[in-house]
């Protein structure tokens, strides 16, 4: 009798697991068929020569050879992808920096807040795809506003700070890079409407309470914003990040990844791309893996 | 008048009481709503400032492009741009198409990944956790990864070299049609896929467990609990989640790169107007002419406008359904 009941319970949960299956069989499907497929024989190409023929292609077991055509003999390869991977760390930085500053402002209450949000979506939905970085793309436009930039002899505030700090002579470098994502705080706004709402969404989890507490002992708005917001969300820090560098590698005006869909369609040299991207990806996703493994240290759990 | 007055005394007066400290406070919030304020309205500019140049300069004759009185009101109203720029990008089939193909994928990708997220969200099952991983490797790993080796794949396509022994010994080109997209969007593997399912599963998660139950007790079955119950109470979280897939796929540039090419839409279009405009005009004057950048720079504005025209239409009337799925799916990682 005992054993029937449990036999049966047992059938139920069998037939639960068999439906839950059945919910994500086209999730397994497609993962098996476009994902690890894809995956291992990207991988192999890229240690193969990869020969197009007629109905058909060969790769032939070619070594590292296309790893060393990518670093040592391609020309551009190696520029572009240490100018990519700087730019994606300096840009991910200025978004997570300036969406957490935004996000702080827009919790706050002001008439026309709904407005102002919808604005900053925006561009999530506008600046996707190929409309990024159309006009760059298209190199007489890019050319004239080249032009137009050397011309130009506007005051612009920034030109007159950096001077001043530059003459000062303190950590030029440094200073450089924080004036170039400042020049280019138009693509930070652009990159950074998912990241505001789910900042937005955190900090309106963080019960009113606290901070009034936190007024009434004395703590200033300062102290506040680092002893109560930040620990709140810092877990959402995390998710942005991983979102943020994700995405800035697959903009479409990344010139990497240019340089590696030239490569495949133009040149047909398909062992080379492979190399190229793996390369490429092989150092982000160890890049992703790193710091979030730092972040995750830091993050404060309230449960 | 004498109310205000009343008030106004009753003010200082209640500043005096305080010691200065009402003023003080009252001061630094008005300096900080008036500095919000600025900041704001900036940074809204900035974000908004290209898309109405794009408007003001698309309805520039050329004249008035060189002219330095004009800047943002154009002397000479036309609206030629836009119809050269829709006939260079043959707009109207390439609306039709965008149209049919965003719609259809979407609504293909958006249907498997409910299943998929419904899935993930109320079953036990071996081996759950390892997949919901690679659920999160898919929104991890860039498609550009595997993308040569998908291109060579639809290039040469074949099913265990069934097709090879009939079509003898050849394989066939699915490269320019949209079915390997339809295909990978069957499962699961299309643009931003794994956010999908990643959402729904949030959402899922966080309806009560209780109706499912009744609704087992009073002997529905799995397949009909799912659609008559689940489905109903999953509205927003699909809606929105269509929003974003049709939004996206619509200005997608990599997977149409890569299967669609034979395609006519508008996000591949608008990549090409340019080139596009050259050809155009040495059609039009019949010999080699070179087209100036102010020219063509006002027609991209143009077809720019154009394509993403329906996009802003429908962002107009959806934006709570756009900003509030993230809203509530992003606070639980």
């Amino acid at each position: 009798m005992k054993t029937k009941a449990k036999k049966k319970v047992a059938g139920l949960e069998k037939r639960k697991a068999i439906s839950g299956y059945i919910f994500i069989s086209p999730f397994i499907i497609g993962f098996l068929v476009f994902m690890v497929k894809p995956f291992f024989q990207s991988l192999y190409m890229s240690f193969c020569n990869v020969e197009l023929g007629a109905g058909q292609f060969n790769m032939v077991w070619n070594g590292i050879e296309q790893y060393k055509y990518a670093f040592r003999v391609d020309p551009e390869y190696v520029r572009l992808l240490t100018e990519e991977l700087l730019r994606m760390v300096i840009y991910s930085l200025a978004i997570i920096v300036f969406s957490f500053f935004i996000s702080l402002i827009l919790n706050q209450k002001f008439h026309g807040r709904a407005l102002v949000r919808a604005i900053f979506f925006l561009p999530v939905i506008l600046s996707s795809g190929v409309m990024l970085g159309l006009e760059s793309n298209n190199q007489l436009i890019a050319m004239l506003q080249q032009q137009v930039e050397d011309v130009t002899t506007t005051v612009s505030i920034t030109d007159g700070l950096e001077t001043i700090l530059r003459t000062a002579g303190v950590g030029v470098r440094a200073f450089e890079k924080v004036f170039e994502v400042i020049d280019n705080i138009y693509d930070v706004a652009l990159a950074s409407g998912i990241q505001i709402v789910i900042f937005l969404s955190g900090l309106q989890t963080i019960p009113k309470s606290m901070y009034e507490a936190a007024d009434i002992e004395g703590c200033t708005a300062w102290e506040s914003l680092w002893k109560i917001t930040f620990p709140s969300i810092s877990s959402l820090f995390l998710v942005n990040w991983v979102y943020t560098v994700v995405d800035f590698c697959m903009r479409s005006d990344n010139e990497v990844i240019e340089k590696i869909q030239n490569m495949m369609i133009a040149q047909q040299n398909y062992g080379a791309a492979s190399a190229m991207t793996w390369t490429y990806f092989v150092i982000v996703i160890a890049f992703v893996g790193i710091t979030s493994l730092l972040i995750s240290k830091g993050v404060y759990y309230n449960d | 008048m004498t109310k205000n007055k009343v008030q106004k005394e009753s003010f200082w007066e209640r500043n005096r009481k305080s010691e200065g400290y009402l003023l003080k406070k009252k001061a630094s919030s008005v300096f900080v709503s008036i500095a919000r304020f600025i900041l704001l309205f900036g940074l809204c500019f900035l974000i908004l400032q290209p898309l109405l140049n794009k408007i003001s300069v698309s309805f520039m004759t050329e004249e008035d492009l060189y002219n330095p009185i004009v800047v943002s009101i154009p002397l000479h109203f036309t609206t030629e741009n836009y119809e050269i720029a829709a006939e260079i990008m043959n707009y109207g089939k390439g609306l039709i198409n965008s149209f049919v193909i965003s719609v259809t994928i979407s609504i293909l990708q958006i249907a498997v990944c409910t299943l998929v997220g419904y899935g993930f969200a109320r079953f036990k099952f071996q081996l759950k956790k390892f997949w919901f991983a690679m659920v999160m490797l898919v929104i991890i790993i860039p498609p550009q990864v595997i993308s040569n080796a998908l291109y060579l794949h639809f290039r040469f396509f074949d099913i265990f070299g069934i097709i090879k022994l009939i079509n003898g010994g050849n394989t066939i080109n699915l490269r320019g049609s949209a079915i390997p997209y339809y295909l990978m969007s069957a499962g699961c593997m299309g643009l931003k896929n794994g956010l999908y399912i990643y959402m729904i599963r949030q959402f899922f998660r966080n309806i009560p467990v209780d109706m499912e139950e009744a609704a087992y007790v009073d002997g529905c079955g799995v397949v009909r609990t799912f659609f008559r119950i689940m489905l109903p109470e999953a509205k927003p979280i699909i809606t929105s989640c269509f929003l974003f897939a049709f939004v996206w796929q619509w200005t997608d540039g990599f997977y149409s790169k890569l299967f669609l090419s034979g395609v006519t839409l508008v996000s591949r279009s608008i990549a090409n107007i340019v080139d596009g405009l050259a050809a155009y005009m040495m059609r039009i004057l019949g010999t080699m002419a070179t087209v100036s950048i102010a020219r063509s720079n006002c027609i991209l504005s143009t077809g720019t406008l154009m394509v993403v025209g329906p996009v802003i239409l429908l962002y107009l009337f959806a934006q709570r359904q756009f900003v509030e799925s993230i809203s509530s799916s992003g606070i639980k990682m």
